[in-house]
């Protein structure tokens, strides 16, 4: 199976005013390559990028990105996805044949997209749901957060805890801008702004680039000593349509699956030892933490406010800060996710490390999707 | 899984409902009209900004990289063929030679034109060759532009300069 | 670490990969059908002649170009239901013009890697959706600062290329005139075109210029359209069929941001493509080798100087080949015999319908009027994007 055999990111800052988008795309992927030991020029034969056009604001993305990448006259092209979609396709490509090095990237330059709700609004229904109100999208995740809630009898404390978990293991992650130490108090006192969500559940935005390498099983022993392998990846959409979404996250469930089976894991919520889920809503973690079956849908409350997903806990949750503490970074959240799991694994995240030997990284599509990936990593 | 069931002996057959202009301006049909309002901002970044800030004091600058020895315009803080870091800025000169060029009928939105328009690709003196830029002629008839024309850019007054490639107002054929 | 890598790309696929059916909508200007509604429609075509049905589908891969076109950010998930990709493992991939020919490169990896048996390509562009013209959209293709304060038109960078072609291989516009000419002809037999008609080399020339030397002649039209394929893996194609088509090879490149620092006279970018779907192929001396091809024409040069790139005639010898009729349908090298974009619509990624579903439907020997004369074995399909920067080729056969 196909193997990690380098990273490289640049960031997470809530603002980069000194770099341009394909100055920090080439900073996290220098890094990549130096750690890896390659030559883009002569060793890659697949890059790979996640942009979606309107987060970037160009009409064909992938024209800007070879030469900051080192791809010039090289196989390049653009999958319109999450980075663990990305991960899939450097996966598959090398399954095929079609590659032995394949590079993945991904980056978020939100802080140049000035009317961030209106691209959001943008990629709504144009017929059903575009013209219903002006209101911000977000309403579209606190509408299901509503739903969710009523149906498993969450509790907002247990929501407030993720926010408390995340931001505090933030503040042990030096590239996170988010992190806090707050109380289960103090956020219950943040304001609902779409009621249930109150403010301080959404994830800020952030910029970053995260760059992967990844080989085939013979070239990663080649390369590196310790290869991180890509045991699964799953990924799944549900439907585009907002009224018929299951809201319970079952894209994830299903994208979970695909990918656990690959891995030959049975018993997730034992075999696996860290994950990093996506909680740019902070419900949202809760919500895939049960799709990604990892507790039961009546037991997470208590088990979050037990520590259970505490960074010494048992299964330890977005040990980086999650969304909440690093920040959105629209279509490199999967790379940030798969980023901290395979620094765990290697041992090298410092304070923060964890002791583990399977990990799995989970990205969702974001506000209007019903989408999402999900990728095992294990040494 | 079903299987063999093919009823198209000659395919594609034509699915699809065609309409014309007036459809739509005349309302005949039922559509959704949005105009979204979608501002972008980007960082200008290290090699841009240094190439803007020159374009502002009347000069061009490119970037030099030691490896394979090109001189790059534009510039970029990297060697996309060599894939490291560039060496140095070095400036380049206000003229060129003509690589290609074109006259435009059309504006961006496919309207027609009243004057047309001389775009053309001009390789820049002092750069490696082939390093070109696209920009407009001026001052030349469409008839006597030829690939090869020697050319030099025609500024505009340095009040007016604002850091944009439109600093050059057009480049025009040099005499002799 | 340092290691002294030694790299030769084999091949080894997990499984073989052929293409048991395909279908096209319509492509005209202005479709009243959603883009999710078109997708529906070649979708449902290619399950016909397949003889599958939606439950059979495993994996879906959507191709569709700018999201500005349609009015929908994160266009791929919006398509999603029309697309068969409900409730599916769902992919959108996108290279710009080349997503026609990508798009089934990516489902062929989908099978090749054995994650799945039956894969549906799609391929989908709503134009008609853009107003005030389709073009609008491409004014965002520019660099924000070295390009677009100049107000440039996408024609601008065909008409330097053309102009620069021209030149350095002493062409003449009236040998490039033939290819409109030849294509637009050659679509009167599809059911789809769009721009199909009889017209002569002095209607080209003489036709309203854009921007010179590109007159409205020599240019594709904006079209509406949708176009699907479907991929299998081999025990699946032997179930289905008794003639499928294989992948033989595929090959994809990316050329530099920075189009204005290159000699636009040959496009390198689809001969290293070419160079990589010719080697996974087996194939030496294409001339000789390939039998029926489908290049990019969404110009006439384009048509001649992509046969170039993939080494079907040396530089500077494409317009005689035209000229002398071995790229017509009857010739020994038939060259668009659908009509290319050129006579049925340029749907951008819908092009797929022209150039890979087409050389599809002519190794299977199932094109009806279009069928070409002679007899075929292996067929090149090839797509370009971006700012004159991307090539993608695909190799396909009907011998194992």
């Amino acid at each position: 199976m196909p193997a990690i055999v380098g990273v490289g990111y640049s960031g997470f800052n809530a603002n980069t005013p000194d770099l341009s988008w394909k100055e920090i795309m080439y900073e996290a992927a220098v890094r990549a390559y130096e750690d890896a030991g390659i030559d883009p020029r002569k060793d890659v034969d697949s890059f790979i990028t996640c942009a979606e056009d309107f987060y970037e604001g160009f009409a064909i993305f992938d024209e800007f990105v070879p030469d900051q990448l080192g791809a010039v006259l090289k196989p390049t092209c653009t999958v319109c996805a999450d980075f663990l979609y990305g991960l899939a396709t450097a996966y598959m490509q090398i399954e095929s044949g079609l590659a032995e090095i394949a590079v993945v990237e991904a980056h978020s330059k939100a802080s140049d997209i000035k009317t961030f709700g209106e691209v959001i609004r943008h990629a709504m229904d144009p017929i059903w749901l575009k013209g219903v109100t002006n209101a911000h999208p977000y309403y579209l995740a606190a509408l299901e957060m509503s739903y969710y809630m009523n149906k498993y009898s969450i509790t907002q404390e247990a929501i407030a805890e993720v926010v408390v978990k995340n931001k505090r293991n933030a503040l042990l992650n030096d590239s996170a801008p988010y992190g806090a130490k707050l109380t289960v108090e103090y956020a219950l006192k943040s304001p609902f702004v779409f009621y249930p969500m109150r403010k301080i559940e959404i994830a800020e935005r952030a910029d970053g680039a995260i760059v992967f390498v990844v080989a085939s099983d013979e070239m990663a022993r080649k390369i590196t000593d310790s290869p991180v392998w890509i045991k699964g990846v799953g990924w799944w959409s549900e439907t585009s349509n907002y009224d018929t979404m299951s809201f319970e996250a079952r894209y994830a469930y299903k994208s979970a699956k695909m990918a656990y089976r690959m891995a030959g894991i049975e018993n997730p919520s034992k075999e696996i030892d860290i994950a990093e889920v996506d909680d740019r809503f902070a419900f949202k973690e809760i919500q895939h933490i049960v799709a990604l079956q990892l507790a039961g849908k009546y037991d997470v409350c208590d088990l979050m406010s037990e520590g259970y997903f505490a960074r010494n806990g048992s299964l330890p949750v977005n040990v980086s800060g999650g969304n909440l503490g690093v920040g959105n970074l629209l279509e490199a959240t999967g790379g940030q996710k798969a980023l901290e799991i395979v620094i765990q694994l290697r041992g090298e995240a410092g304070r923060r490390q964890v002791d583990c030997e399977i990990g799995v990284a989970q990205a969702w599509r974001y506000i209007p999707t019903a989408s999402g990936a999900v990728a095992v990593f294990g040494v | 899984m079903a299987v063999g069931r093919k009823k198209i002996s000659c395919p594609p057959y034509a699915e699809g409902t065609a309409l014309s202009e007036r459809d739509i301006s005349e309302r005949r049909v039922t559509f959704f009209e949005d105009h979204p309002n979608l501002v972008y901002s980007w960082t200008a970044g290290q090699a841009m900004s240094r190439f803007l800030n020159e374009l502002k004091n009347g000069k061009l600058i490119a970037t030099k990289c030691e490896k394979c020895g090109r001189i790059i315009f534009p510039p970029r803080i990297y060697c996309e063929l060599c894939y490291k870091p560039i060496d140095g800025w070095v400036y380049v000169k206000d003229t060129g030679t003509v690589q290609t060029f074109s006259i435009s009928y059309i504006d961006p939105d496919a309207r027609p034109l009243e004057k047309p328009v001389i775009v053309a690709v001009i390789a820049v003196d002092g750069a490696s060759p082939n390093m070109g830029i696209m920009h407009i002629l001026g001052e030349v008839e469409p008839e006597k532009v030829y690939i090869g024309m020697r050319v030099k850019a025609v500024w505009k007054p340095e009040n007016e300069r604002e850091g944009a490639i439109t600093d050059i107002k057009y480049w025009k054929p040099l005499e002799g | 670490m340092e290691v002294e890598i030694v790299k030769g790309l084999k091949f080894h696929k997990k499984q073989d990969v052929a293409i048991v059916g395909a279908g096209m909508t319509t492509f005209k200007r202005r479709l009243l059908e959603t883009g999710k509604e078109l997708s529906y429609f070649a979708v449902k075509q290619a399950l016909e002649e397949a003889g599958l049905d939606i439950k059979d589908i495993e994996m879906v891969v959507m191709g569709s170009a700018p999201d500005a076109f349609d009015g929908t950010a994160l266009k791929g998930e919006y398509l999603l239901d029309g697309a068969g990709g409900s409730d599916r493992p769902y992919l959108r991939v996108f290279v710009g013009g080349g997503t026609g020919v990508f798009a089934p490169i990516a489902g062929y990896w989908h099978v090749a890697s054995g994650l799945a048996d039956v894969c549906l390509v799609v391929c989908e562009e709503k134009m008609s959706c853009c107003h005030p013209h389709p073009q609008s959209a491409f004014k965002y293709i520019w660099d924000p600062i070295l390009d677009r304060p100049l107000k440039p038109n996408l024609i601008w960078i065909f008409a330097l290329e053309m102009r620069r072609y021209m030149h350095v291989n002493n062409i003449r516009h009236e040998d490039i005139a033939l290819v409109s000419v030849k294509n637009k002809a050659n679509a009167l037999d599809h059911p789809c075109a769009q721009v199909a008609e009889k017209i002569t080399v002095e209607d080209v020339l003489n036709s309203e210029p854009m921007a010179l030397p590109v007159r409205r002649l020599d240019v594709s039209p904006p079209s509406d359209g949708a176009a699907a394929l479907i991929m299998v893996a081999p025990h699946i194609a032997r179930q289905l069929t008794d003639e499928p088509v294989w992948v033989t090879g595929v090959g994809w490149a990316l050329d530099t941001t920075h189009w204005t620092n290159r000699d636009l006279y040959f496009p390198r970018y689809v001969a290293e493509a070419a160079k990589m779907a010719y080697r996974m192929a087996h194939i030496t001396d294409p001339r000789k080798q390939i039998d029926v091809a489908e290049p990019y024409d969404p110009f006439d040069y384009k048509e001649l100087h992509h046969m170039e790139g993939l080494g079907l005639a040396k530089k500077g010898e494409a317009p005689i080949l035209t000229r002398e009729g071995v790229t017509a349908r009857d010739g020994d090298l038939p060259v668009c015999p659908s009509g290319g974009l050129l006579g049925v619509g340029n749907p951008i990624s819908a092009g797929m319908g022209v150039k890979a579903c087409e050389i599809y439907w002519q190794l299977a020997y199932r094109a009806g009027k279009r069928q070409v004369a002679k007899e075929v074995t292996t067929g090149v399909c090839q797509a370009w994007g971006d700012l004159m920067q991307v090539g993608t080729v695909m190799v396909m056969s009907n011998k194992r």
